[in-house]
């Protein structure tokens, strides 16, 4: 029987788990050969590192991994007992209480030899860095991405990010010893294309009515978007998950499971610490989750290095609060969506912070009800099971009796 | 044709109402217990109106809960969020009203309607306690003052007081402070419905402000509040002797809707 052969018969499900589970393995291995390895902000250009062969883990991920398993509150208590503030992101403390305490049963990582920070996702992510820098005296690798206020990156800001990406392989040539080669490169963006299209592709079946997945599945498929985007067998993966929603629209099937009587958009990072909570008060209303910001954020779409550089300049959080309008505007457009549960994140400023306004000017243009309800994306304890229910059920009142209201011909 | 009882029972963080509707119009019975969720309050408020009604409970055709403790009362046929019920309990004793305030124990709601009297969209605080019921009876607790005083002494003050809106803590601590400074309590009481107001205005004003403006609640007993928030508001706000029930009035109209259903 083919490689090829084995792929196609299990489920996408089940290939984008083995994919995460080979990343977090890989990179245990090459920490064994004695290979150097980073760890990694969620939107660096992964391009850099896997054109240079060079194996990273992914804090975030593994902060909402520990978190989803229940270990959020423990590694955040041991952060803030080192002196870090409550008021800082959640992800950040428990990946500060990693480095420290080296160990978490829920999910372990290498330790790291240079971290690679990116902060087109929040200033934040600097000084976290930074500090595990310092504290570990270890290379930091910044790539920095200035806040767009323009709607598109312009040449200025290409120029500048080029001349960084130029300094940043400079820098892993030096740390590593591996060498940067360009026919590489424009494999492994090729790669990376394939990759992204079909994670944006997968996620754009919640264009039918009813879906064919449960909204709630790409915060797990997304694991792979973030850790693995520049593999050929994450492109299989999705490319077989695509295929999955495609056959599932035709026989009229879905991975939620029971009617979906409403479609949302879920507004901001998953809650994770209260994910099971979270997800069974929208599934036991009928609710179903039919976009998000979040997991499309991880699909860079671009044809050369210029719209890399532009693509990597244009994450929800660096991009200007029209854009970010809009592209809320675009789901409910395409997607045939009833209202939006905004997920107001302790952890998250910069995303949370615009969210009030957001918010407003969502429902002028839209006339859709949205609810907002306090939550983190890793801390339990910034999280109300009764504050989200009521919440959750004024907004299903307010789409239950919009669809009454018209069908009676009042709208 | 028989008349048709429905209760509607609101069981909030710190009191239990209760309203008995006759044919989805007339209110035949009311009642409050100041005990919330987890406690007798339920039960004992129901006994109230079933009492005062004269309509027995095996008599009653539907009950509909609300309220915080909405899940916890198991006679009820369905639970409806205290969102829905406010606005239309809101709307049947006011009549049109483009927006409902409700300060409750433990939150802030505010409710949009269209002309209708649907409920299109609302608004509700985040994270903190300020501008809450709660934070009232904490002032209340440290001033020595009953909450059903606060608004007559608040008619007695001179002045008002700055105190923080920011947080529960810091304004208690401002307004022990105050009281070591021997500031008159009705200022500080003045103060404190002010910081109320500007809280509570935040949110309205954030989700659009329509008119007319009412309030329901229990806090509506408070003239202080009321007048402090129509000041932060700059408009009127409409309040009645049955804006407490206004929970309760709607989980009974919506049971009375349940009942028309089947």
């Amino acid at each position: 029987m083919s490689n090829t052969e084995m792929v196609e018969e299990k489920p996408a499900k089940v290939l984008l788990g083995e994919i995460v589970a080979k990343h977090y393995q890989e990179a245990w291995d090459a920490k064994n050969r004695g290979e150097k390895v980073g760890w990694c902000a969620s939107n660096f250009p992964q391009e850099i590192l896997e054109t240079m062969d060079i194996k990273v883990v992914y804090p975030e991920n593994q902060a909402a991994a520990i978190s989803a398993k229940g270990g959020g509150q423990r590694m955040c208590e041991t952060a803030e007992n080192a002196g870090y503030s409550n008021d800082i992101c959640a992800y950040a403390r428990i990946s500060l209480a990693y480095m420290d305490v080296k160990d978490a049963p829920e999910l372990n990582m290498p330790q790291p030899d240079f971290v690679a920070c990116c902060n087109n996702i929040c200033n934040c992510m600097i000084k976290w860095y930074e500090n595990i820098a310092k504290e570990l005296d270890i290379p930091l690798i910044l790539i920095d991405v200035p806040y767009n206020d323009e709607y598109e990156a312009g040449d200025d800001r290409v120029e500048y990010l080029k001349g960084q990406f130029d300094h940043a392989i400079k820098q892993l040539e030096d740390i590593t010893g591996k060498k940067w080669d360009d026919k590489r490169f424009e494999k492994v963006m090729e790669i990376s294309q394939r990759t992204g299209k079909a994670w944006l592709e997968a996620t754009g079946y919640a264009k039918y009515t009813p879906s064919p997945f449960s909204g709630f599945d790409v915060f797990n498929h997304m694991a792979v978007a973030v850790c693995a985007r520049g593999k050929e067998e994450s492109a299989i993966a999705f490319e077989k998950l695509t295929k999955e929603f495609e056959e599932n629209v035709k026989t009229g099937k879905s991975t939620f499971k029971g009617e979906e009587k409403y479609r949302i958009i879920f507004e901001g990072i998953a809650c994770w610490p209260h994910l099971r909570h979270t997800f069974k008060q929208l599934k036991d209303g009928g609710v179903n989750v039919c976009g998000t910001v979040y997991a499309d954020a991880f699909g860079y779409i671009y044809n050369n290095t210029y719209e890399l550089m532009q693509a990597y300049c244009g994450t929800p959080n660096a991009i200007s609060y029209e854009r970010s309008l809009d592209m809320r505007l675009k789901l409910v457009e395409e997607n045939n969506i009833d209202g939006m549960l905004v997920h107001i994140n302790r952890s998250c400023k910069q995303w949370s912070g615009i969210m009030y306004e957001m918010e407003r000017e969502f429902r002028e243009r839209t006339g859709l009800p949205t609810a907002t309800f306090d939550g983190d994306q890793a801390d339990p304890r910034n999280f109300s099971d009764a504050q989200y229910d009521t919440r959750v059920q004024g907004l299903i009142e307010v789409m239950e009796a919009n669809k009454a209201a018209k069908m009676k011909g009042e709208h | 044709m028989s008349d048709i009882f429905t209760l509607g029972i609101d069981i909030g963080s710190t009191s239990s109402k209760c309203v008995m509707l006759k044919n989805g119009k007339e209110i035949v019975g009311e009642g409050v217990v100041n005990l919330g969720a987890g406690t007798k309050g339920a039960d004992q408020v129901i006994e109230q109106v079933i009492e005062q009604s004269g309509v027995k409970f095996e008599d009653i055709d539907v009950i509909v809960s609300t309220g915080y403790g909405r899940n916890s009362y198991e006679g009820a046929k369905k639970t409806m969020s205290e969102l829905s019920c406010h606005a239309k309990g809101g709307t049947f004793i006011f009549g049109k009203v483009g927006t409902i305030i409700d300060i409750g124990g433990q939150d802030i709601k505010v409710l949009k309607l269209n002309p209708n009297g649907q409920l299109t969209n609302f608004l509700m605080n985040d994270k903190c306690a300020a501008g809450t019921g709660r934070f009232l009876e904490v002032m209340s607790g440290v001033l020595d003052v009953k909450l059903e005083e606060l608004g007559e002494l608040d008619k007695k003050s001179t002045e008002k007081t700055p105190i923080s809106s920011t947080c529960t803590v810091f304004a208690e601590s401002e307004v022990i402070s105050c009281m070591a400074k021997k500031i008159p309590i009705p200022n500080i009481i003045r103060g404190i419905h002010a910081s109320v107001a500007t809280r509570v205005a935040g949110l309205a004003k954030r989700g659009g402000l329509s008119q007319p403006v009412a309030m329901t609640g229990g806090v509506t007993k408070n003239s202080g509040i009321v007048r402090a928030l129509s000041e932060e508001l700059d408009c009127e706000i409409k309040i009645s002797p049955d804006s407490q029930m206004a929970g309760a009035i709607g989980a009974a109209l919506y049971a009375y809707e349940e009942h028309q259903k089947n």
